[in-house]
């Protein structure tokens, strides 16, 4: 198999709300500059161009396409779009290298979650016959989890706090952050709930923004990248879309993609969790230990820009091997209603 | 820089979907207040029914009644519902294993305050006095020990239909804000790609040949060259102009990018490719930031211009 690498990271800041249009072509005109540039690439040399994003966040039909206008596709390009997370369109990406019809590829995420209301769009992702009609929202759906966690023991109110307070203090070295601060978890814990057991702290803000990564292969990825991230693992697996027959107190997914990837042994993971109790619940899942260093960006609950919040958390966990600071990371990404699917990207460096 | 313009956009559909065997008869059911599972691969009764294993993907066809009565799995409270939710009170979302069931529904339960709900609390459905055949003909659960309503006959549905509504505000671009803010004033308003001089109306956010935001703003005049065009003949639901009539192309003069308005004051059958045409705006009053401040292109009587000047722009 050919060696991959993710060489190339660049995000826009997390923000509340952006003036911009839901084709996201203002906020990706800037990181396409920027993560091209910091290679010394241009737009003719990317092989193959892949994104993921949402019709239904951004209110309009066929939104990716008018993203296109961004890269400035002429000539033609090989492109492809998911309407998922763009960490899956970095794993459609990386097949594509791995099949060897190209050498490099750019992969890009979108979301202005600002424009509607995030807690009724995300209904639309659930079940259309029996369980979108009652308009659930993801709030309220993560709330049923945290209580029976709380319940079966789990976790409580206070290690929910307390990954919050953790996430905001790690996202004060994150200029791109929304959230981030120093807060008590005495303080947090006096705050009213959002839907019971939840506060606001243990929900991933409403965010704007975009991600993109630059993948390339072997030889390619060693001239342009001092230190590539080199992808050794990179896997993903679905639970069953209904819910209520799920033991919601894990996630097989998680488990399996975790060790089909190779999740052990790394030593700072980035993990997709917008619900405080879920970042508990995957670092159960995926192994990870207290020697390990989850999140040192802030996590989502620092900035969740949709469906780039993964594709980030797999740039987040590169950028580490990158500057050196780490020879093994993992990035990982959800999608679906309570962490009904996971995906896991191990990366190393090589001395 | 001020803000670009905004707007609402509530955007609505009635996805109308066939049910099959195994969701028809769920919903079938509950028209008839009862509550039907369907048992699975490994013994276990799901309800609502899966029509496969969600472990081994074999096609499930065993269906088992259960009880409209069941317990509280695990519950979140929410205090300010929101449009389309079961109730418009605050309300419980609720995991409810059925009693007979051995996986949970998904639904609400009134119960009031969040005090008065505990997981393990026993419910039962509230049914809704008008069923149609849809998870909604459950209006909510209530806090009983008590057995929910005797079923009743209805008639079969195979059917469903769910109403979307979602709301959300549209931002202009920072170059269509201007064009739209133009349109107000009668100006028709452009932009040029620094990269390839291209001249953009509408002007969209980057030039999507180079991938650059458009910067410089250039005034066009009302007239330009049809390129291409068609006759409407079919009529469609809307249409605000007995056919036939011409729909065309236009090119604004120093445009390079045509857009698609109406054609009046020429016979179809006169209309040619590389007729002059200029704009014929509706009274100012009527004015607001769109296009359709032009009510429709007609021809200027100038000479028709030669195929190569519009020849690129096909």
């Amino acid at each position: 198999m050919r060696d991959i690498a993710v060489v190339g990271f660049a995000q826009t800041p997390c923000v509340r709300e952006t003036d911009g249009t839901t084709n996201g072509v203002e906020m990706l005109v800037p990181i396409f500059h920027e993560v091209l540039g910091s290679l010394g690439l241009t737009k003719s040399d990317i092989g193959f161009w892949c994104s993921g994003s949402s019709d239904y966040l951004a209110g309009r039909a066929f939104s990716f396409v008018s993203a296109v206008d961004a890269i400035g596709a002429f000539p033609p390009i090989m492109e492809s779009h998911v309407e998922m997370d763009a960490a899956w369109a970095l794993y459609e990406a990386w097949v594509k290298l791995l099949c060897g019809e190209v050498d490099t590829a750019l992969v890009y995420g979108f979301g202005k979650s600002s424009a509607g209301q995030l807690r009724r769009v995300m209904a639309m992702q659930l079940d259309p016959y029996v369980v979108t009609p009652l308009w659930p929202d993801s709030v309220g759906l993560a709330g049923i989890q945290a209580r029976m966690g709380i319940e079966a023991g789990l976790w409580d109110a206070e290690a929910m706090a307390s990954v919050a307070a953790r996430s905001r203090a790690a996202a004060v070295s994150n200029p791109l952050a929304q959230l981030s601060g120093s807060v008590e978890v005495a303080d947090l814990l006096a705050t009213p709930y959002v839907a019971d057991p939840l506060r606001r702290h243990d929900c991933a803000p409403i965010t704007d923004g975009a991600a993109t990564i630059v993948l390339a292969a072997g030889d390619r990825a060693r001239e342009l990248c001092e230190r590539p991230a080199w992808i050794t693992g990179f896997e993903h697996r679905t639970d069953s879309p209904s819910f209520g027959a799920r033991d919601l107190l894990t996630s097989p997914s998680t488990v399996a993609a975790g060790k089909a990837a190779g999740a052990e042994g790394v030593e700072v993971a980035e993990l997709h969790a917008p619900f405080s109790h879920q970042e508990i619940l995957l670092r159960q899942a995926l192994g990870l230990g207290d020697d390990v260093v989850v999140n040192p960006s802030g996590g989502v609950l620092a900035g969740n820009p949709m469906f780039a919040a993964g594709l980030a958390r797999i740039g987040e966990a590169a950028r580490r091997v990158h500057d050196g600071s780490a020879s093994k990371v993992l990035g990982h990404a959800t999608s679906g209603p309570l962490l009904q699917q996971n995906l896991v990207c191990v990366m190393e460096g090589r001395e | 820089m001020t803000k670009p313009l905004s707007a609402p956009l509530d955007v609505g559909f009635d996805y109308t979907r066939s049910l099959g065997p195994t969701l028809g008869r769920f919903l079938t059911d509950l028209r008839r207040r009862k509550v039907t599972g369907i048992r699975g691969s490994d013994g276990r009764v799901h309800v609502p029914p899966l029509e496969y294993d969600p472990v081994t993907a074999e096609r499930l066809t065993e269906f088992v009644d259960v009880a409209s009565t069941g317990v509280v799995r695990g519950w979140s409270w929410i205090p300010e519902p929101l449009e389309g939710q079961p109730l418009d009170r605050p309300f419980a979302w609720a995991l409810i294993q059925l009693d007979g069931a051995d996986t949970s529904l998904l639904h609400a339960v009134d119960a009031g305050s969040p005090d008065r709900m505990s997981t393990g609390a026993r419910v039962r459905v509230r049914w809704r006095a008008d069923r149609v055949g849809a998870i909604t003909d459950i209006e909510c659960f209530e806090l009983s020990d008590e057995p929910a309503d005797e079923p009743v006959p209805a008639d079969e549905v195979t059917m469903v239909t769910t109403p979307v509504h979602l709301h959300y505000t549209h931002s202009a671009s920072p170059t269509e804000d201007p064009f739209l803010r133009g349109l107000m004033e009668g100006r028709l308003i452009a932009q040029r790609c620094p990269a390839c001089s291209k001249v953009y109306f509408p002007p969209r956010p980057a030039c999507p040949t180079d991938g650059v935001p458009t910067t410089e703003q250039i005034e066009l005049s009302d007239r330009g060259t049809v390129t291409t065009f068609c006759v409407v003949n079919v009529p469609f639901l809307g249409q605000r102009i007995p056919p036939p009539y011409v729909s065309a192309y236009v090119l604004l003069d120093g445009a390079d990018i045509p857009f698609l308005h109406l054609l009046l004051g020429v016979a179809p059958e006169d209309v040619r490719m590389g007729m002059r045409v200029e704009a014929v705006w509706k009274p100012r009053e009527e004015w607001g930031p769109t296009m359709q401040n032009i009510d429709h292109f007609r021809p200027s009587g100038e000479p028709d211009a030669p195929f190569d000047s519009y020849s690129q722009h096909l």
